[in-house]
Formats: C-alpha cells, sequence, structure tokens
C-alpha cells in the first residue's frame, strides 16, 4: 500500500516578485509503507523543498500530497495532526534545542501530542536508545553535550513522537566518519524495528547505497528516477549529467567488469565487493 | 511566512533611481520629507505627492511591492487619521455624541494620512532601490563631519552594516527553527496570548544561542582578516557624484519652489 502519494505537486517560492523560482515542478511519487526511500540530488534541486511539503510545514503551490490515502491539506486546522504522523528531522536539528535538560527537550514533542507524563517517560527513554544517547545524558542540559550527542538528542525529539513516517534531511552532516557509521546503523535498525517509512535525504551516495531499498533522484526540481537502489546507481552516466554519482565502490566494480573481470554488476557496498572478489578468486585459483 | 516583510528590502535592478548616488538619494528622502511636512495647502500636497508617485513609477519595481509595505503601516494611518478627524477645532458639520468633525478636523485627517502615507513610501522607495552596503557606505561619508566631535563613525556604519546583513539571516534562522519546532507539534497560531507568548520560547532560546555564536565567529573572522577599524581603510566602490545626481537636484529644487510659492501665494488649510 501506498502511504505517501504526491500528483501534480508543485512549489513556487515568492510568487510574483523578481526572485520567484520554482523549487518544485509537478512530483508524482509514490511510497510504499514500510520502505527505506533514499533521496538524493544536487544542491538546489528541490528535496528540502519536497520534505517540508510532505509534513505540510509548506503548503503546495498547486497539487496534492495524500497520506494514507487523505490529502493533508483537506482541513488545515488539522495539520498539527500530520506533523505528528510524518515526523521531520531538520538539516543541523542539533540549532533547535531549547530545554533545560535533555530529557526536556526530546519530551517536547510528545508533550505537544498531549500524551500522559507516564507515556512520554516511556517514549523518551525509547527515543534516547534508538538514537543512541546513553540514559546518563538525558538529565545533562543540551548545550553541554558534543555536537554528536546534540544531533542525536535532537533526531530523538523526533522519534519520540513515534511517527508512522521518519525524515531525515542529511542527518549526518557535519559529523566525524565514525559518527557517520553510528548514527547510519542506528537509522537502519530503527527502521528494521519499528517497520515504519523511512525517508533518508542525503549527498553522500555510499550512506544511501547502505540503508535505502529504492531511491528518488531529484534534478532542478522534478524527480527524475524513483526506482530501486540497483537500478538507480546502474545508470552512472545519468547521474553524473546531473551533477551525481554512484558509490566509489560500485564503479570500481563496474569498471572491473568492463575490463572483463567476470563479476556481477549492481555491487552498492564495500563488504559486497569484498566477498564477490574473494569469491572470484576462488573460481580463478 | 516572515520573508513576506518587505520593509526595508533591496530589490536588485537597473532603473536611474537605482543608479543615483546613495549620498544623493539619502539627501533626496530627507529634502522630501521635510517638503512633505512644510506643505500646508492641497495644492502643494498634491506637488509632493505627485513628485514621489512620478519617483516610484521611474524604480520600475512592481506597485505591489510597494503596497504590500504600505500595508504593514495601514493601521497607523488609519488609526491617526481617525484621531485627527476628531480633534479639529471650529464649527462642527457633524456631532455624534461627545464627537464633533469639524472641517478643519477632515483636513488634518487627510493631510495627516497623506503625509504618512508618502513618507513610508518615499523611504520604501530608498531601501528598495539601495542595497543596504550602498546605504551604510553613503551614511558613513555623510557622517564623516562628525569626527570632528570624537564619534567613531566607522564604528558605528561597520556595526549598521553588520547588523542589515544579519537581519535576512535572521528570519531564515528564526524561520528554519520556527519550522523545526513546528514538525514537533508547536503550536504557535493559536490560543491566548500568554500562551502564545510561552510557545514562542523554543524559538527565542535556539536564536539567541546561534546569534550568539554567529557573532563570535564573525568577530574572529574579521581579526583574522586584521581588521582594526576604519584608520587607513580604502574603499573598493568609491562613491561618484554624477550627471543624474544632478537631474535629481534639480528636479528636487524645482519641486521646493513650487511648494513655497504655493505656500505663499494660496491661502493655507492646516496651521
Amino acid at each position: 500500500m501506498n502511504i505517501i502519494e504526491t500528483e501534480n505537486l508543485s512549489f513556487v517560492y515568492g510568487q510574483g516578485t523578481p526572485f520567484e523560482k520554482t523549487a518544485n515542478d509537478r512530483l508524482n511519487i509514490q511510497i510504499k509503507e514500510g520502505e527505506f526511500v533514499g533521496i538524493i540530488g544536487h544542491t538546489g534541486s528541490g528535496k528540502s523543498t519536497l520534505v517540508q511539503m510532505l509534513n505540510g510545514l509548506i503548503r503546495p503551490t498547486s497539487g496534492t500530497i495524500r497520506l494514507e490515502g487523505t490529502d493533508i491539506w483537506q482541513s488545515p486546522k488539522e495539520i498539527r495532526k500530520i506533523r505528528f504522523k510524518v515526523g521531520l528531522v531538520f538539516q543541523y536539528p542539533e540549532y533547535q534545542l531549547f530545554e533545560e535538560t535533555v530529557e526536556k527537550d526530546i519530551a517536547y514533542g510528545p508533550r505537544n501530542m498531549g500524551l500522559s507524563e507516564g507515556d512520554i517517560r516511556e517514549r523518551v527513554i525509547s527515543a534516547a536508545r534508538f538514537s543512541g544517547l546513553r540514559s546518563e545524558l538525558l538529565s545533562k542540559s543540551p548545550f553541554d553535550l558534543s555536537g554528536g550527542e546534540k544531533r542525536r538528542a535532537a533526531i530523538a525529539g523526533v522519534i519520540a513522537m513515534d511517527p508512522d513516517v521518519l525524515i531525515l534531511d542529511e542527518p549526518t552532516a557535519g559529523l566525524d566518519p565514525a559518527g557517520r557509521d553510528v548514527l547510519l546503523a542506528q537509522i537502519s535498525q530503527y527502521h528494521k524495528e519499528r517497520k515504519n517509512t523511512v525517508l533518508l535525504v542525503s549527498h553522500s551516495m555510499e550512506d544511501i547505497a547502505k540503508t535505502a531499498d529504492r531511491i528518488l533522484v531529484m534534478n532542478k526540481g522534478r524527480a527524475e528516477m524513483l526506482e530501486d537502489t540497483r537500478t538507480v546507481f546502474s545508470r552512472g552516466e545519468e547521474l553524473e549529467r546531473m551533477g551525481l554519482r554512484v558509490p566509489q565502490i560500485t564503479k570500481i566494480m563496474s569498471g572491473l567488469q568492463k575490463r572483463g573481470f567476470d563479476i556481477p554488476s549492481g555491487i552498492l557496498t564495500v563488504e559486497q565487493a569484498a566477498s564477490v572478489l574473494a569469491a572470484y578468486r576462488g573460481r580463478s585459483l | 511566512m516572515l520573508k513576506d516583510v518587505t520593509l526595508g528590502q533591496f530589490l536588485p535592478g537597473v532603473s536611474p533611481i537605482h543608479r543615483l548616488d546613495p549620498r544623493a538619494k539619502i539627501l533626496f528622502l530627507i529634502a522630501l520629507i521635510v517638503f512633505i511636512f512644510i506643505t500646508s495647502n492641497y495644492i502643494s500636497l498634491a506637488l509632493v505627492a505627485a513628485f514621489i508617485v512620478a519617483l516610484v513609477f521611474m524604480t520600475r519595481i512592481p506597485v505591489k511591492m510597494y503596497l504590500k509595505s504600505m500595508k504593514m503601516i495601514l493601521f497607523i494611518v488609519l488609526f491617526t487619521g481617525i484621531i485627527n478627524l476628531f480633534y479639529g477645532r471650529g464649527e462642527p458639520l457633524v456631532k455624534i455624541g461627545f464627537l464633533q468633525i469639524t472641517e478643519a478636523g477632515i483636513n488634518n485627517a487627510v493631510f495627516v494620512s497623506v503625509r504618512i502615507a508618502v513618507l513610508i513610501l518615499a523611504s520604501s522607495m530608498l531601501t528598495f532601490t539601495t542595497s543596504p552596503t550602498d546605504l551604510t557606505d553613503a551614511l558613513e561619508r555623510l557622517l564623516k563631519p562628525l569626527t570632528v566631535f570624537h564619534i567613531k563613525v566607522h564604528e558605528i556604519a561597520m556595526m549598521m552594516t553588520i547588523a542589515l546583513r544579519f537581519v535576512p539571516t535572521l528570519l531564515e534562522e528564526t524561520d528554519k527553527i520556527m519550522s523545526a519546532q513546528k514538525a514537533r507539534g508547536a503550536d504557535m497560531e493559536s490560543g491566548n496570548l500568554i500562551k502564545r507568548i510561552k510557545a514562542l520560547i523554543p524559538v527565542l532560546i535556539p536564536l539567541f544561542v546561534s546569534a550568539f555564536r554567529r557573532a563570535e565567529e564573525l568577530a574572529t573572522a574579521m581579526e583574522c582578516r586584521c581588521y582594526q577599524g576604519g584608520s587607513g581603510r580604502t574603499r573598493m566602490k568609491r562613491l561618484h557624484f554624477g550627471k543624474a545626481d544632478l537631474y535629481g537636484l534639480a528636479a528636487c529644487l524645482l519641486v521646493l519652489c513650487g511648494v513655497i510659492i504655493c505656500n505663499i501665494f494660496l491661502p493655507a488649510t492646516v496651521r
């Protein structure tokens, strides 16, 4: 079943001024319930605008978004309920922390939902666990945390609302390589355990290759492809024309294949490549 | 959204008004404001208003933008206009309870409303057609004589430049933080006053934190480039008082003559 569907979804910034700019141009996208979709695109391709429209933060200039079959702007007064169902983690979410303690900050979303104190407490603890935040940090001030911990705390603040769809806009930007890997693993883990839909916007093809079932490719405000990860990354030349690329390991492996090595195509991660190469060596010996 | 705030926004263009020397533009604006306040009858008021409207069309900026900036002060215009309506002396034309409307009251109301409206129109014209950097550069030049009194003109201008430069940045930041909190279910549009003020705390705290962080980063960046204040600094773009500015000056003088002649030879309607 499709959890999110868009129909001719468009957004124009500054309509009627000299700064008019089309950010999204007639998008028709279907996202299935429970899938992990990566969103890639060059800077300014309209990814951020799209994800903000998906949770009702900005209203489309034309077209519709359906969540579980109903138009999210059907009753604009109820839009807050949509935001609890579609959780959005912004870029550099650590700049939104404001409470005295991390615990209170994570509880901000659940409290806005009007949950009971007991439920809130439970959600804070499970969200902190999912985002890998050590429990002794919960009583600290968010401003005393390290950069990576702040990021986790902010992500936990959205996870605590237990949204049906979780959207993350470049959650790993500015983290060190180890921090990236751990955070991505945690997001994958969260997706597996909760079985809800996750949309991940990223500039890192490696991150996307590791996590996504399908990929949405955005270019100049249009949706160019929405296919499974292997298919998208097998179209490297098209991606390069849009200022994108395929994961390095995919490129290396397809290069080897072109030079006559008998290995399968569509290798997305270093681990896959290692096992494929090990098998190749076993055969040729 | 906050980005719709048009008051004081620069709209790039190539119109004759855009190309005027910013110093001249500031002086013209002051002159126009003086003119509009020395007018004492409808003919001279119409003359100045017509001059400013003509200039507005010369900027080649959509009239819609001006109307937008006027919309923000519409309340003030109406409020002062209505108050003035009831404060005229003389024979009452209409009486509603203890309130009375006189001919002088009507005249006052019209003058006050038109003056405020024209004031806003003229000032938006300046900010629409002049980039903030040009504006502060011009101010620095115009205030230069004050250095005699040990006033740090350059520092003041630099502070203004930085403040203006960060207005859009902070607005954008506010927008972003508001969106982020809204995404967590913040409700800023409903409830009573106290509830709404409380709802702003999650926006204000991150905003202050980031403003201080930005200030510190900027200070470091400026020191890294050996900024030491104004002494000995030269300019990349030098202001140039050209032919167009002379025409502007001539037009202003002409209007001034018109206003003075009208004021002398026609009976005064106000004051």
